[in-house]
């Protein structure tokens, strides 16, 4: 699979991935916008707003009929944080022309339709809809709110808040409650503007189409556009831990406990770091899963996972509240275990066998190479997941004791219930 | 080995029964790195109560789920460690009625496939590794609990069904699973997990006749007895509870209503009402629904809004729920517009429109290797052939989806679910 990266306009990028293996045409528009407190909730407000009408569909009822049209393609708004980036924009999917039972061609109205949402909104004096706007409010208010509904997810988000106070990577890529309640057609209009003229444009398809008939639909959809000069996406500057370990205890009424750690990191051999973090709860071989699940019993799910781009570890498990000691000495005993090379030798080759089969797969979901590149761009990078995991296999045990040395407790996250329940 | 081609939707499938019992489904699919394999046993949640050796036995719930997570453990170890050091992704998962257990993996497939076979037909337990994995699922359990959509989806099943095991969760109470002993859990593997029960779909870049050959050679010779099973049909068809509400840490209310649906036959009949119920979902409340925009831009519905239809061992029903102030006026909303349509009749261009739509969104599926796997295997359980799907499709007609509103989604036969913020006005 050979990736065509193309420049349509100022700071309008265009990747092509020709893949003749998927069913479907995957696209992508976002924009790369830097992640601040001041304008999250602008970015995750303003693609819902859009995906209420364009000119052409000015109401849900006339765009999805059109999406039907197109054999059900799928256009949806999404918003999401890589880096200290918030991307925003929208993905579609159509089936690929092959499989249309009258051979249509859904390549060019899928991207035109997408290139309408972004470029081409329903407006009234001016400015997007005021109704649009009051109701994609209440929306997104309602999804921040609803981030407690589910307590895994909920507690990994207060530990980044509480972890990254100061940093933009605590920021939330939905934005503040208050800051959305603020909004306004007018602010949200400038906003978007703003973004058309001098916002980062990435553009992403991964199907069966030549890559030149892709280009001209692309071309097409957005020749509107009319470009000033952008900011250069700044690089990501890694987290620094505190000079001692923060513990974070919240209450809320619920039967089993959330307990999240994050660990600052000093080396910046960062496949030494990957490697170190499947082999500490990257997968479930790792040594959370055989020694905090397995061996202990202590809880369904242990897990970590490496924030590449900030360069720390966060550790998510869900326990019984009174386990909480318990699980956190068996946690810190086998982070030291890794840090003095304790593991068999299987242990390692499940990690990196790990790595490259999850690297090998990114090719087999044009989502996931859609993610992979996003995150590519948004961390200021342009490599290949084939180069990428070149370079991990290269890691060696020494490299990983080394990096491991440098992993230290930084913030303690810990969820729990109202009282101790009786367990009978 | 038969080879059967499906041009339309670009799919190639060698199918093989094995002198065993055991079902073979290869799905080729030449150009991607990985690989999967599904190794599928008809055995799940709801089969509690079955016949073996001509007694009726009981079993206590979750179960299934039970024997699922004690599968992994063999006399040399744990298969997960095995097929990790073999570069595979393994996982398992038990639903209402399958478990499945699967990898996928980008080299080794052959060795790993071996591997796969091997430690789901060999059972190893003991005492003590059984009371062991108590601690590990009592804190899934405890995980589900605190999740509002697994809260209002068993609460609205236990209302739907009065002597359906689907009103039964999959994992059980952390009060059912104590009773669930090694000797029991070597009792139900005898029962379910012999060849003639279980199905094994490999998609990827793979010889067949080798998959075979390596079933062929790894599992046992013999195909156990069918298994007879109760699943208390003969229940009516109205719900046994109306409502039921609950409180919890949540941000805004939610609701989860249901409408309780004749089952199918099996066969054809199977594929064609699980597509019919997906149009009749797709009609009624999706997303270019008239109904949905209408709710939407009134401001009752948001985007979690929306539902779909199940189909179980002897039951079926539509649901449909989401974040709500007005539980009750939405899903009322959603009965009166089954009704509206049912009477008028359905609109011929928004059908033809939602027609498409649905053909399209089939294709789609086709993308992915799980869905694939279990459909295909589902497809051997309840004896149809999933790749028909574009000419079971063609034979159903606008008439049908206003007959299946006018039977199924009334108010007779609908029950709901809410969950309330703590202290809600």
């Amino acid at each position: 699979m050979k990736r065509i990266r193309t420049q349509l306009l100022p700071e309008v990028y265009l990747t092509c991935l020709p893949a003749a293996k998927f069913k479907t045409d995957f696209l992508s528009a976002q924009f790369v916008t830097p992640l601040r407190l001041e304008t999250a909730g602008l970015g995750a407000l303003l693609p819902a707003v859009l995906e209420r009408g364009t000119r052409r569909y000015p109401d849900m009822q006339q765009l999805t009929a059109a999406e039907d049209l197109l054999y059900g393609a799928n256009i949806s708004h999404s918003v999401r944080k890589r880096g200290e980036s918030q991307l925003w924009g929208f993905v579609a999917t159509a089936i690929d022309d092959a499989y249309t039972p009258g051979g249509e061609r859904l390549l060019e109205p899928l991207t035109e339709l997408v290139g309408e949402l972004l470029c081409d909104p329903c407006v009234e004096n001016g400015l997007l809809r005021r109704d649009y706007t009051v109701s994609e409010k209440t929306n997104l208010i309602d999804l921040i709110r609803s981030t407690v509904n589910d307590k895994r997810t909920f507690a990994g988000k207060r530990l980044l808040e509480e972890m990254c106070r100061g940093e933009a990577y605590g920021v939330s890529h939905l934005g503040e409650e208050e800051a959305v309640g603020a909004i306004t057609p007018s602010i949200l209009t400038t906003y978007y503007r703003r973004q058309l003229a001098a916002g980062r444009l990435e553009l992403y398809y991964c199907g069966k189409a030549e890559p030149a008939r892709v280009e001209d639909a692309f071309r097409q959809a957005f020749e509107g556009l009319r470009r000033e000069e952008v900011a250069p996406i700044s690089p990501v500057p890694h987290h620094r831990g505190p000079s001692e370990v923060r513990v974070v205890q919240e209450r809320m009424d619920v039967s089993q406990g959330k307990l999240c750690l994050g660990y600052s990191v000093d080396s910046v051999d960062k496949d030494a770091v990957l490697v170190m973090d499947m082999l500490f709860g990257g997968t479930s071989n790792s040594k959370l899963f055989l020694n905090v699940r397995e061996k202990l019993s202590l809880c369904y799910y242990a897990s970590s996972a490496y924030h590449r781009s900030k360069n720390f570890i966060t550790v998510s498990s869900g326990i019984e509240s009174q386990n909480y000691q318990k699980a956190l000495d068996e946690i810190a005993h086998q982070l030291n275990a890794i840090q003095r090379g304790e593991w068999e030798d299987w242990e390692f080759s499940a990690a990196m066998s790990s790595l490259k089969n999850a690297y090998k797969a990114i090719f087999d979901s044009a989502s996931q190479l859609e993610d992979f590149y996003m995150g590519q761009i948004a961390s200021g990078q342009d490599r290949e997941p084939e180069e990428m995991l070149r370079d991990i296999l290269t890691v060696t045990p020494e490299r990983v004791v080394e990096a491991a040395k440098t992993v230290r407790l930084d913030t303690v996250y810990f969820l729990t219930g109202k009282e101790e329940r009786d367990n009978g | 080995m038969v080879e059967r081609n499906y041009p339309r939707i670009g799919e190639r499938v060698f199918e093989e029964t094995l002198p065993n019992g055991l079902r073979l489904r290869v799905i080729e699919k030449p150009h991607h790195a990985k690989s999967c394999a599904f190794f599928v046993t008809r055995y799940g949640g709801m089969d509690l109560r079955f016949q073996l050796n001509g007694q009726w036995r009981d079993t206590p719930a979750g179960i299934a789920h039970y024997l699922e997570h004690k599968m992994f453990d063999t006399e040399d170890g744990n298969a997960l460690q095995e097929l990790a050091q073999n570069g595979a992704e393994p996982n398992a998962f038990t639903s209402n009625d399958i478990t499945a257990y699967y990898f996928y993996s980008t080299e080794h497939f052959y060795e790993n496939l071996k591997i796969l076979l091997e430690f789901v037909s060999v059972p190893y337990f003991t005492k003590e590794s059984v009371e062991k994995e108590q601690g590990i699922i009592a804190q899934e359990i405890r995980m589900v609990e605190d999740t509002p959509d697994w809260q209002s989806y068993t609460r609205l099943m236990g209302c739907l069904y009065e002597r359906s095991p689907a009103r039964v969760s999959v994992a059980g109470t952390v009060e059912s699973i104590r009773e669930i002993t090694a000797e029991t859990l070597y009792d139900c593997h005898r029962a379910f997990y012999h060849p003639g029960n279980m199905v094994l779909c490999v998609v990827g870049n793979v010889d067949a006749e080798q998959v075979a050959a390596i079933a062929q050679e790894v599992l046992p010779d013999q195909c156990g007895e069918p298994i007879p099973r109760d699943y208390g049909e003969g229940e009516a068809l109205c719900p046994l509870k109306k409502e039921v509400r609950q409180e919890m840490e949540v941000s805004m209310p939610q609701f989860l209503a249901g409408y309780k649906c004749e089952p199918p036959q099996s066969g054809r009949e199977h594929l064609r009402l699980s597509i019919l119920g997906d149009m009749v979902c797709d009609i009624l409340f999706g997303d270019s629904s008239p109904l949905y925009s209408r709710l939407y831009e009134e401001g009752l519905i948001n985007n979690s809004f929306g539902g779909n239809f199940d189909i179980l061992p002897g039951a079926a029903y539509l649901y449909v729920g989401g974040d709500t102030n007005e539980p009750k006026k939405v899903h009322e909303a959603v009965t009166a517009e089954a009704k509206r349509l049912a009477e008028e009749g359905i609109d011929e261009d928004f059908y033809q429109r939602i027609r498409r739509a649905c053909y399209g969104q089939m294709i789609r599926g086709l993308n992915s290797f799980e869905s694939i796997a279990v459909s295909a295997a589902e497809g051997v359980f309840f004896d149809y052939n999933y790749y028909d799907f574009p000419e079971v499709f063609e034979t159903i007609t606008k008439a049908d989806v206003e007959d299946f509103l006018r039977r199924n989604v009334t108010e007779e036969r609908s029950a709901i679910s809410l969950i309330y913020p703590k202290d809600f006005a």
